[in-house]
């Protein structure tokens, strides 16, 4: 525990250190937040929910957003430190690859979701009621979730990966796609149907779901079904991320 | 007692060996140096004992551990200065102690007071708040000698730990490696492709090639076997000199340019006796001077090449940045 609290440790002074980088992985959602939220809100109605607007809808898809892309970039963080040669400090160190991994993705995670509650405070601002208490805990759980799954995926793809080369291919193939098809700007039924079987396999539209019904209490999919996808992919998540890196070199 | 054995420990990258059936044994206490050209294969052995490469043959026991059987055993008992830097420059300097020290386990009293006292040791305690990036190379290096002796390790690994630094700097720190060495009996092995340091700090000296260890010994010892010193004289007599000269010690004597150049063993002690010798034969000296062999010259001895880093050839210089495909 110790070992993995020491790796929390330093990512969480190094992002608090950051304010260049806390500011840019917000501007994303943000943007998206205010021109497609503040952009379509009049324009868009959602299906089967009249009393709810379409900015109400969004704000838990950029909540999941921002917390995607901070945990996955953290995640891809170690291939800094292998470049800069910090990572061979840990690894030279009695203790195990399995504690570093570890602690790795939950500093990723915590980051990630320090991000998305920046983004949670802003909309409570531009007109987001405010849930019950038990509504947040479940959101911040979904979040905690979200960050886990995706730092640990971030540390997979950086033990494969050998400089910061192959990084606008992760962009475009992974995270894009993965926040795109995830219901995190659309309801689920409203998409084509062959897009669908693809949003159902993919685990961020399962964290947006639980999000939205901790923030707004109606989802499309139950929570505990979300809570039970979501909390078996990062497990298998965590399991890859841990094998990958304990055969990556330095 | 024997600090570090190692047994035809050899590592291959594919078809490339890059280390070849290397031995030696290191006995506690001692200062160790690797010495060999850019690729000769210093860091990937550096990297085996550290555990951070695996073997692809061979054995190696630090403090009587095997690298391969008890990783963590091994990780415990030694500290390792990277030829690169390894520190994380977005924390300062007592923040990446303190990560090193969480890392081993040392108890928060404990690990506070050693930070302190290392910082203070490698006078760096008034920068102790600045962040790493502020930090010149000089200091960075020192930073990560002090880290590495943090956790109070019995082997410490220092690969070319004076790269890159201006002469003040490097002096500064072989008087830190020598103190340490006296003061806390820590055996040190170290890599260099500097003459100079392996010739200061060292006990003894392996020369590495190509993966191979040409040699071993003192660096005295090294330079006795290279062979003869040689003494110049100026003289106005100097043909003469060199014509008349006879001594069984003296292996041969030229004269040129107004200069004899007399080549013999152990030119000190024979040195009053060869003045002796030319004053009684009524000639003039005008100046005198001794020349040792140094060890670049025993590396072109054992190798047939010289070593200058400067000049690495293209093909040494891809075998560095790409040991995989070659």
């Amino acid at each position: 525990m110790d070992i993995i609290y020491t790796l929390w440790l330093r990512s969480v002074k190094r992002y608090v250190r950051s304010k260049s980088r806390i500011v840019g992985s917000l501007g994303m959602p943000v943007f998206f937040l205010l021109a497609l939220g503040f952009g379509l809100n009049e324009v868009v109605q959602i299906p089967g929910s009249p009393g709810e607007n379409y900015l109400q809808f969004l704000v838990p898809g950029i909540i999941a957003m921002a917390v995607l892309f901070t945990s996955i970039f953290s995640g891809i963080m170690i291939i800094w430190d292998k470049q800069f040669g910090f990572l061979k400090e840990t690894l030279v160190a009695p203790v195990s690859r399995l504690e570093i991994m570890l602690g790795q993705t939950v500093g990723g995670a915590t980051t990630a979701v320090i991000q998305g509650a920046f983004i949670l405070v802003l909309s409570l601002f531009i007109g987001i009621r405010i849930p019950s208490l038990a509504g947040f805990l479940i959101a911040f759980l979904f979040m905690t979730l979200i960050g886990i799954c995706f730092a640990a995926l971030g540390i997979a793809i950086a033990s494969r990966m050998e400089d910061m080369h192959g990084f606008q291919l992760i962009m475009n193939f992974v995270i894009f796609p993965i926040f795109g098809l995830s219901g995190a700007l659309f309801p689920i039924e409203s998409l084509p149907g062959w897009v669908i079987p693809l949003t159902l396999v993919n685990p961020l539209t399962y964290g947006v779901e639980g999000i939205r019904y901790g923030l707004l209490g109606t989802s499309a999919i139950h929570p505990l079904v979300s809570l039970a996808v979501l909390g078996l992919t990062t497990a298998v998540m965590i399991v890859i991320g841990a094998f990958l890196f304990r055969k990556a070199s330095v | 007692m024997t600090a570090i054995l190692v047994d035809s420990l050899t590592k291959r990258f594919g078809d490339f060996t890059a280390v070849d059936a290397i031995s030696f044994e290191i006995p506690e206490g001692e200062i160790f140096g690797l010495l060999g050209p850019n690729g000769a294969g210093k860091t990937t052995t550096i990297s085996m004992l550290s555990t951070l490469l695996e073997p692809t043959s061979g054995r190696a026991l630090l403090n009587g551990i095997d690298i391969r059987k008890d990783q963590d055993g091994v990780r415990k008992a030694i500290g390792v200065v990277f030829q690169d830097q390894s520190l994380d420059e977005e924390l300062t300097a007592w923040e990446n102690m303190d990560f090193h020290g969480r890392l081993y386990r040392i108890p928060k009293k404990i690990r506070e007071e050693r930070i302190d006292e290392m910082l203070r040791l490698v006078e760096l305690e008034e920068r102790k708040d600045s962040l790493v990036k502020t930090y010149s190379g000089g200091m960075r290096r020192r930073l990560e000698i002090a880290r590495g002796l943090l956790h109070e390790p019995s082997i410490l690994f220092l690969d070319e730990p004076t790269l890159g630094l201006d002469p003040q700097t490097r002096n500064h720190l072989w008087e830190y490696i020598h103190t340490l060495n006296q003061t806390k009996g820590i055996t040190i092995i170290l890599t260099t492709h500097y003459m100079d340091e392996a010739d200061r700090l060292c006990g003894r000296v392996a020369i590495i090639d190509q993966g191979i260890i040409v040699a071993i010994d003192t660096p005295a010892n090294l330079k006795t076997r290279v062979g003869e010193d040689v003494v110049y004289i100026t003289s106005p007599d100097a043909g003469r000199i060199a014509d008349e000269i006879k001594a069984p010690w003296i292996l041969g004597a030229e004269q040129y340019d107004g200069q004899v150049i007399i080549r013999l063993h152990s030119a000190e002690d024979h040195l009053p006796e060869l003045l002796r010798m030319i004053s009684g034969d009524g000639y003039t000296i005008a100046s005198i001077s001794i020349r040792k062999p140094t060890l670049e010259d025993v590396f072109l001895h054992y190798t047939g090449r010289e070593m200058r880093h400067e000049e690495a050839g293209v093909a040494d210089q891809m075998r560095m940045r790409t040991p995989r495909r070659n």
